[in-house]
């Protein structure tokens, strides 16, 4: 059985990366932010299960799932500052965090 | 057959890119949740087509089903309401698009010169059954396994202590 050419599924993989980080750069609401990272994590998934199925390996897809594992875990994390901070300042804004002395 | 996944590849990429720009554009933060639920949904069709069955599966069950749904939990915790809506039209004003779209842009057309200019040849025709992948996850990468799990207990951990409110921390909340 015939596939699609891995060239495609490394340009889609190029474009959601792509997208993932146009949102990161344009959004500054932090829970838009995380969802863009998201996206990211998710383009870098696709193009590792391209490169495996191309030369028949299950590595790449061993790989994605430690991206996923990777993925929850910095989504837990993230979500659970971002509540705090919420919190604490009843704001989402990324740019209201240069008042932290740090 | 070729044609068939091929035409499935393109129509399931093209649901997913349209969705994602809709995704990081949208104002209102369930509307944009919503639509990274449909890139989701579409990456994991092109994962079939690519001859990932088991994947396919996990980025429907894990990403689709488990972290978004965390991110709709906490959109729903902080209601937000209709202020939110003009607050983001403020951020997403004018200028704030150009140079992230120019940068993103470049890089882009950057990666896609190098993957034309010197293409990888074959396809991805391999498919891979959730049998081989289960034996490569627990055969030589059972110490990846181990470290993400750990990783997932200390994530656990963190966001446990991160989301308890304490007394002490109420009253710096006044």
């Amino acid at each position: 059985m015939n596939g699609v050419p891995m060239a495609y599924g490394l340009i889609l993989a190029g474009i959601l990366f792509a997208l993932g980080l146009a949102g990161l750069l344009l959004r500054r609401n932090l829970l838009l932010i995380l969802v863009s990272i998201e996206i990211m994590l998710n383009g870098a998934g696709v193009a590792f299960v391209a490169a495996g199925s191309r030369w028949g390996q299950p590595d790449g897809q061993v790989m994605f799932l430690f991206i996923l594992a990777a993925a929850a875990a910095e989504v837990s994390v993230g979500l659970a500052l971002l509540l705090t901070y919420f919190h604490r300042r009843q704001t989402l804004d990324a740019d209201s965090m240069n008042e932290m002395r740090g | 057959m070729t044609n068939l996944m091929e035409i499935a590849f393109f129509a399931a990429g093209a649901v997913a890119v349209i969705a994602t720009v809709l995704a990081i554009t949208r104002l209102v933060a369930v509307h944009a949740l919503l639509y990274l639920i449909v890139s989701l949904l579409a990456v994991a069709v092109v994962f079939y087509t690519m001859g990932a069955p088991l994947v396919a599966a996990l980025e429907v069950i894990i990403y689709a089903g488990a972290i978004v749904v965390l991110f709709v939990f906490v959109v729903m915790m902080l209601n937000l309401g209709t202020a939110a809506r003009e607050t983001e039209s403020q951020w997403l004003a004018g200028r704030a698009w150009i140079v992230p779209v120019i940068l993103s842009a470049l890089l882009l057309a950057e990666m896609i010169y190098l993957i034309v200019r010197s293409p990888v040849p074959g396809d991805t025709s391999g498919v891979m059954a959730p049998k081989q992948v289960g034996l490569a996850l627990y055969g030589p990468y059972l110490l990846g396994v181990e470290l993400a799990s750990m990783l997932l207990l200390g994530a656990l951990v963190g966001a446990c202590h991160l989301g308890r409110t304490s007394p002490a921390r109420s009253e710096v909340r006044k």
